[in-house]
């Protein structure tokens, strides 16, 4: 990645959104604050997700974007000290409803980690674990058929197609970030969260996660959490700047990579802070 | 003195070096006290870890040293006649008849055939204590199971006395006066007899390992006390392995972090730092005296060690549970596992090997413990093999205690025998839980 000078405006090859008339809302939110204890991490967001797109979260550390990618499938409910206030629909039902199980939830919003953390078990267990708890597939043949869509899907099938039966963490960095992408698919969900996927891989794990994402966008939505600028240009179609807890700008990725509205968007694309 | 002080301006580049210098002298003096510090230090700890071994190196050999000779027995050889008047006059072969018949006068007599020329009452109770009273046990034994044998002369090879046995083995000697001792002259005579004869010989002690306490050192068995420490252990663990590691997984994974887990937190490690016979107490007065449960059973003595067991088992597993990465349990909610699914699929399986772990060194701790025992009855005296539960029973250190207040001399050994089994256990129990942790080493 070092061939971008950080002092330009980075150069965009993601292809554009489709036309806006075709896009689908996904998650609608609005006025979202989140509270560690008394410290508030969040100041009234306002964002959407759309459906079938890529939109990429940046910003320097700490500014709010894991904070917010984790609230979308509530997975900060784990955390005690945390409070979330605002409105967070997903297709119109607010998540932190009585309507929505946090279970169902996350069955429909699936989330891949900062690091690759497969289960220290075989690597068809890790896949099928899934849908067995959800029960979406019963029987050996269904099961063995979601393994090998769900590691295909995840160009992964091949690399261990002779080799199911051994242990998950056995497998390279960026074999195991795939497969916890494949583990992510294999429950079917309609948004896969991904949570600065590659930012334990080298550059050639990257890229081929970098194309895996854009693969899969045409079957799920997705938001990612990437601190590299260039990563967001290059997977992503909409761009949401963070600082300090405050949503700056979103917009085209094209846009706020070219033309950015804000000052502090300016100063963090071009590399003088973060 | 003014020229030197003239010599001494430096220009700035000749300070630095001189600075740089003084500051590697210092380094170099310095080194030479730090490897001495090291060279200590080392000597100290090399030092205290060969006294630790030397202790415990004097610590088993003076057990087993006086330990082993429990481990034989000598035994006197007799040609036994079964005789069909004493033993069943009436030849109705009636089972209370076979069980009450004198097997005394059989054997006393047929060793006292041996010495025809003792005659008098006196002598022939002093030449009749060579045999142990265990002698017209076995007989009794014999004749009840097989009615068969009566009439018919059997080679049996017999128990000895205890004090016959120690004579035997050279513990008791002529040294002593003989006022002193409980073995005559007249009867070490005998007894030499008897060996010149060749009917004497030391065997190995199976009554050691298959009967239950006696009042005669040379009937005296461990398996009475290792059966009660069995069923002690089973019901320990029965009730705190579950309870134990229900209560960790509550307070690691489900229960919210506030005053009262934190007070109860506190209190579990207090509970684990609560002397041993204050639990022996406890249970006296709320499991025998309030709920009537029977005294001296392994049930009860089971439930005192499991109280003081469930502390150390529950540390143990939420220390385990802690050490599950929190990746593993954010790979499986992020899948949408429920929480019980994320602890039971996931996170308690790779905890298992650090609560087995911990849970052993726990039965091991309840294995060795005697005064909470002491305090419901299980220090009683018990002839019977345990075979249950309720039965009335005693554990391996609480046997260790017991033979060690006994009179006899013969139970000097056997306390040390008694122990020999005892620390063969615990050093099994630390063996497995040392095995269990390596083979199930972090495997993320």
């Amino acid at each position: 990645m070092g061939e971008v000078d950080m002092s330009n405006a980075v150069e965009v090859t993601a292809p554009m959104a489709s036309s806006d008339a075709a896009r689908e809302t996904k998650f609608h939110t609005r006025g979202v604050q989140v509270f560690y204890g008394e410290k508030q991490a969040l100041f009234d967001v306002d964002l959407d997700i759309y459906e079938n797109e890529v939109t990429a979260l940046i910003g320097p550390s700490g500014c709010g974007k894991s904070t917010y990618l984790r609230t979308l499938n509530r997975m900060n409910d784990t955390i005690d000290i945390c409070r979330v206030k605002g409105k967070i629909e997903l297709d119109g039902t607010d998540v932190y409803s009585d309507k929505i199980d946090v279970v169902h939830l996350r069955a429909r919003v699936g989330m891949v980690f900062q690091k690759p953390n497969p289960f220290p078990k075989s690597i068809y267990e890790n896949i099928a674990y899934g849908p067995r708890i959800h029960g979406i597939a019963t029987g050996k043949e269904d099961i063995d058929q979601i393994v090998e869509e769900s590691l295909t899907k995840a160009s992964l099938w091949n690399e261990v197609k002779d080799r199911l039966d051994e242990p998950g963490t056995g497998l390279s960095g960026g074999q195991q970030q795939r497969l916890c992408i494949a583990r992510a698919i294999a429950v079917q969900p309609e948004v896969i969260l991904m949570d600065e996927p590659c930012s334990a891989l080298d550059p050639i794990a990257t890229a081929r996660i970098e194309e895996l994402i854009d693969e899969l966008r045409d079957n799920f939505t997705i938001v990612i959490v990437t601190h590299s600028m260039q990563q967001a240009a290059r997977v992503s179609q909409r761009t949401a700047f963070f600082h300090l807890g405050d949503l700056v700008e979103v917009g085209e990725t094209g846009k706020i990579f070219t033309t950015p509205q804000d000052q502090r968007t300016q100063d963090y694309i071009t590399g003088r802070f973060g | 003195m003014t020229d030197a002080v003239m010599t001494d301006v430096q220009t700035p580049d000749q300070m630095r070096r001189d600075r740089a210098a003084r500051a590697s002298n210092a380094v170099r003096r310095s080194l030479k006290k730090r490897y001495a510090a090291e060279a200590r230090f080392r000597a100290y700890g090399i030092g205290a870890v060969g006294l630790a071994l030397a202790c415990i190196v004097v610590l088993f050999s003076t057990i087993i040293s006086s330990g082993l000779p429990a481990f034989t027995q000598s035994a006197i050889t007799l040609n036994v006649e079964l005789k069909q008047d004493v033993i069943d006059p009436e030849g109705t072969r009636d089972k209370s008849t076979l069980i009450n018949a004198n097997y005394r006068k059989l054997v006393f007599d047929t060793l006292l055939a041996e010495f025809p020329e003792v005659t008098g009452r006196r002598d022939k109770r002093a030449l009749t204590a060579i045999l142990s009273s265990g002698a017209a046990f076995q007989v009794q034994q014999l004749v009840t199971s097989d009615p068969s044998l009566i009439g018919q002369t059997l080679e049996l090879s017999l128990p000895v006395a205890a004090d016959f046995d120690l004579y035997n083995k050279g513990v008791i000697n002529k040294g002593t006066a003989e006022s002193d001792r409980r073995v005559s002259d007249q009867q070490m005579a005998w007894f030499d007899t008897l060996k010149e004869r060749g009917i004497i010989e030391s065997e190995l002690n199976t009554t050691f390992f298959t009967n239950a306490d006696s009042r005669e050192p040379e009937l005296a068995g461990i398996l009475g006390a290792a059966m009660g420490s069995l069923f002690t252990m089973l019901v320990t663990l029965a009730l705190s392995f579950p309870i134990g590691v229900c209560a960790a997984v509550y307070l690691e994974e489900f229960a919210p972090k506030n005053r009262l887990t934190q007070i109860i937190e506190v209190n579990i490690n207090n509970l684990a730092a609560v002397p041993s016979i204050v639990f022996g107490l406890l249970g006296l007065a709320v499991f025998i005296n309030f709920f009537g449960l029977p005294r001296s059973a392994p049930l009860v003595g089971g439930m005192v060690l499991a109280l003081m067991t469930l502390p150390t088992i529950i540390i143990a597993s939420r220390a385990a549970l802690k050490a599950v990465p929190p990746s593993i349990r954010e790979a499986a909610l992020g899948l949408g596992a429920s929480r019980m699914q994320v602890v039971t699929h996931h996170v308690l399986p790779l905890a298992m090997p650090g609560i087995l772990t911990g849970t052993i060194i726990g039965m091991a701790q309840a294995l060795g413990e005697t005064a909470p025992l002491l305090m419901i009855g299980m220090v009683a005296f018990i002839v019977d093999i345990p075979g249950g539960i309720t039965d009335p029973a005693t554990v391996l250190p609480v046997q260790v205690y017991l033979w060690a207040d006994s009179p006899e001399r013969a139970f000097v050994a056997r306390t040390s025998a008694a122990i020999m089994i005892l620390l063969t256990f615990l050093i099994l129990m630390n063996a497995l839980a040392v095995l269990l942790r390596k083979k199930f080493e972090r495997r993320w």
